[in-house]
């Protein structure tokens, strides 16, 4: 089948004296001192996997506490310290640096290139956010965590309120990672502008590079919104400036806007990448191209556009004019449009295929399922009133979770199966991957769906203990156990990365069959990549030479 | 169902935004049961069979791509009319209308003002049913949120910047309500209820709630009115009859004939309240009501004190 041997030869042919500076080292400082855009991406999902654990416990300490009404395994502090840091971690520790880590991976060699267009500052995002979020975590040890949730409201994130260092060690780390990710951005950017391969024109650009190219342009345009506003924050409380107390005339209300003007975008930050994967996986598996190439991508840009334009959906409890409210709820339906393109694209990616149900598919079509509840469940907070009863419930934790848990993080499962073999040389096992597969599957929807119950029964989020009304009990004593039942799947998913990396079966270099230019060289790829890159003529390469009978570039459309 | 209160309304505020929600569940329901379907069915229908085919490489199809596009924006139109609608009728404008209520957000309760009639309690707001009542919604420290679910919508309470809020209930009743919104330590011990009653009751109510108690005859009340002046109680406590006159902490004149104590973490008896008197962290761990290190006698006389007015 393969008409085309690449990335068998060995590394040490040709190239010559630069390869002395860009050879990783296998040792710890080689690890360390590298600027090798492959070993910063494993770093990334390494970080990112290490925080996954924090985060993690933080939350089984938080579902403990809430598995019966009024208990008191934890006090109230600590219960608003772990949430925030779960938040926080979540958020800004586990699904930015993992999809940073698959973006800086992948695009390189997605696109032919040797390396990021700055290496160097590709090492330095990474190590601000490694600081960053040890940084955050210090702050355990120095009077305690920050504990005004992930959106840090003003004024109760001011000193008046949250008097502990808590909070500025969260600003502090907050603002270290923002610089580090606008600068990521930036690279990426350079990077897919100037480094792909002759012939690689944007329309024929992997979908996946796509997203993240667009999502880099998203991090640049949010994330200085939020550096402003943490620097305006930590002046209020180190220099007693105003910006956000009202008892002095400042303003509780420009903080929400200033933070969602920020926050929204993000929650599309963190899920575009997710949607590149799943765009590269499901054709893999269902060995059909894409469904509707340009409407996947083109949403993609709709998304990033819209995503400008919704943030007051975060503040629709605040009590802002009619106007103002419908406005942005007309821009957070519209955003609905674009997303259900796609996942109607992916779903008839599906049909007429021949699809094989690796774990890494069937992580990506749970995600599909998943995701696809979670964008629903979006759109009632779009609409106004219903937004007026359920947000700052648990029907908006249940929702959220639905997005990141059954969208970032069941995408980048199928991620972590898809692309390991290519990061490693080894397959993941496919019967631990299955148990994984069914452990996340049952406990995600175990936990989380019990939650738009519990909102609509009236719950508040964030509140440590609850009354003991009808069901609230037992329904929150499912979530707890399903909380068990993600810890279990972590576990074997865990046991799975530390025994596949040691015995996996070889990979080679094209284990799915795959067309994108990452599997034309060897697994692990070696220090510059490719010996030489395949020719471009399409949008899958490596299809095109496996079946140049039925290559893409004979259908006319995909020029 | 019944336990649904977003979906179990109790007035017509609320009841608005009930039948648009499960309206709105409905459609998203089965746009879900769609997708799901449409998936399952692919995972049926194509997976890989031995000595199968390559499938056909379809690229797209423009005209799937226009329905798919266009039915979602009619739908989210039709939604987006009855989101107007229904804003309208949830939350109607309070414009040229003086408020019946304040109700002020304090770390970790809530201060009911009836404007009219000078009634002031805390935590627990009483009603006439049939009647829409217009509060103004204030914070005296950080952000809080307002909500009655079965009454309505929810409404944040902002430090410098008021919010109006209509209230109404259809029957008689108690209705839970809850801060929406994090506040701090105890947020989750900030609720409160909302008692509607046929408006002859409420009038006694306000009647009663109006009266100024006199000093109390019985020793131990007595002693526990002295202690109540002498201790910093009156700092931030407001007591009619009495020097005191803060609201720091709720008011405490009519503190007797009311349902829970400390937003909600205990019922209110004369056993709770010695106890909170003791030691209010045993109760509500971080409030910002001090532990005086009372001896139990002066527990006894101040709880007699203040269920004296029973
Ligand atoms: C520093 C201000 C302060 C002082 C002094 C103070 N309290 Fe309080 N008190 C509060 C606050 C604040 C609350 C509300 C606590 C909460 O629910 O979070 C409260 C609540 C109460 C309550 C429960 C009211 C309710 O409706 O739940 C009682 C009873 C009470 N105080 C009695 C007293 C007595 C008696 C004294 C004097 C010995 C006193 N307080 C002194 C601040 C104070
Ligand atoms: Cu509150």
């Amino acid at each position: 089948m393969k008409g085309y041997e690449l990335g068998e030869t060995a590394v040490g042919a040709a190239v010559g004296g630069e390869r002395a500076v860009w050879a990783p080292h296998e040792s710890l400082l080689g690890w360390v001192a590298s600027v090798d855009h492959k070993q910063i991406g494993i770093m990334y999902m390494v970080a990112a996997f290490a925080f996954f654990g924090l985060g993690g416990i933080e939350a089984l300490l938080l579902r403990i506490q809430l598995a019966v009404p009024h208990n008191n395994f934890l006090s109230p502090e600590t219960f608003n310290e772990l949430f925030t840091m779960h938040g926080t971690t979540m958020i800004f520790l586990v699904a930015m640096p993992l999809l940073t880590g698959f973006t800086v991976y992948l695009v390189p060699l997605m696109i032919g290139a040797r390396d990021m267009a700055f290496p160097r500052l590709n090492a330095m995002s990474f190590w601000l956010q490694v600081f960053g979020g040890v940084m955050l975590y210090f702050s355990f040890f120095a009077r305690g965590a920050p504990n005004a949730g992930w959106f840090s409201y003003a004024p109760l994130s001011e000193s008046a309120y949250s008097f502990g260092s808590g909070q500025d060690y969260w600003i502090l780390s907050l603002l270290v990672m923002g610089i580090g990710t606008v600068a990521g951005a930036i690279n990426v950017i350079a990077t897919v502008a100037t480094l792909r391969v002759r012939a690689m024109t944007m329309r024929r650009l992997p979908l996946f590079v796509w997203m993240t190219f667009v999502n880099s342009f998203l991090m640049l345009m949010a994330l200085p919104i939020l550096n402003a506003a943490l620097v305006m924050l930590l002046i209020d409380r180190q220099l007693h400036a105003h910006f956000f107390t009202p008892a002095s005339g400042g303003s509780a209300i420009l903080w929400q806007h200033y933070f969602w003007g920020f926050g929204h975008p993000e929650v599309y930050i963190v899920i575009l990448p997710a949607f590149g994967m799943i765009s590269e996986i499901i054709p893999v598996f269902a060995r059909k191209p894409i469904f509707g190439y340009e409407f996947v991508a083109a949403s993609t840009v709709a998304i990033a556009f819209l995503s400008f334009a919704v943030w007051a959906h975060h503040m629709f409890a605040v009590g802002l004019s009619d106007v103002f409210n419908l406005f942005f709820a007309v821009a957070s339906m519209s955003i609905a449009v674009p997303t259900g393109v796609k996942v109607f694209n992916w779903t008839a990616t599906l049909y007429g295929g021949r699809l094989r149900f690796t774990t890494a598919m069937m992580f990506a079509l749970a995600f599909l399922v998943m995701f696809t509840i979670g964008g629903l469940s979006g759109v009632s907070f779009a609409v106004v009133p219903i937004d007026w009863q359920l947000t700052d419930t648990y029907y908006l934790v249940a929702h959220l979770h639905y997005v990141f848990f059954g969208g970032t993080v069941l995408a980048s499962f199928a991620g972590i199966y898809y692309w390991f073999p290519k990061l490693t040389g080894r397959m993941l096992s496919e019967s631990l991957g299955k148990w994984h597969f069914w452990l996340s599957f049952i406990g995600l929807n175990l936990t989380f769906f019990v939650q738009h119950v519990l909102g609509m029964m009236g719950m508040p989020r964030r509140v440590f203990t609850y009354p003991d009304l009808p069901y609230w009990g037992a329904l929150n004593m499912l979530s707890t156990v399903g909380a068990f039942v993600l810890l279990a799947a972590v576990v074997v998913f865990a046991w799975n990365l530390g025994v596949s990396l040691k015995h996996g079966e070889e990979a080679g270099d094209n284990p799915w069959d795959a067309w994108t230019l990452e599997w034309a060289t060897s697994s692990p790829p070696p220090v510059d990549n490719f010996t030489r890159v395949p020719p471009v003529r399409g949008r899958r390469p490596l299809w095109d030479l496996a079946h140049p009978e039925l290559a893409d570039e004979l259908q006319g459309r995909a020029a | 169902m019944t336990a649904l209160d977003t979906l179990n309304p109790m007035s017509p505020l609320a009841a608005a935004i009930a039948k648009l929600f499960a309206a709105v569940l409905v459609i998203l329901g089965l746009i879900f049961a769609l997708v799901a379907v449409l998936v399952v069915f692919a995972i049926v229908r194509y997976r890989e069979r031995p000595g199968a085919q390559l499938p056909r490489q379809i690229l797209g199809s423009d005209r799937l791509e226009i329905v798919w596009t266009a039915i979602p924006i009619l739908l989210l139109a039709v939604i987006f009319v009855f989101t107007v609608k229904v804003m309208h009728a949830a939350s109607p404008s309070a414009a040229s209308r003086s408020p019946d209520l304040l109700v002020v957000g304090h770390q970790w309760w809530w201060e009911v003002n009836y404007l009219k009639s000078g009634v002031v309690t805390a935590n627990e707001l009483h009603l006439p049913i049939g009647q829409r009542v217009l509060i103004r919604l204030e914070s005296a420290d950080v952000i809080h949120d307002f909500w009655v679910p079965r009454l309505g919508r929810k409404l944040d309470a902002i430090p410098g910047h008021p919010g109006y809020l209509w209230l109404e209930a259809d029957a008689p009743g108690v209705y839970l309500g809850a801060c929406a919104e994090f506040c701090g330590a105890e947020h989750a011990w900030m609720r409160f209820e909302v008692v509607a009653q046929p408006p002859a009751q409420f009038a006694a109510w306000e009647q009663a709630q109006l009266a100024v108690p006199p000093v109390p005859r019985p020793a131990p009340a007595l002693a526990g009115r002295k202690l109540f002046v002498a201790r910093t109680c009156v700092n931030c406590h407001r007591f009619a009859g009495t020097s005191a006159d803060r609201h720091v902490g709720p008011d405490l004149t009519h503190l007797a004939d009311r349902r829970m104590l400390a937003g909600g973490a205990v019922a209110n008896t004369p056993s709770t309240l010695a106890q909170w008197l003791k030691d209010p962290n045993s109760i509500k761990p971080d409030s910002h009501m001090p532990n005086f290190q009372l001896s139990d006698a002066e527990v006894a006389e101040l709880a007699a004190y203040l269920e004296s007015t029973k």
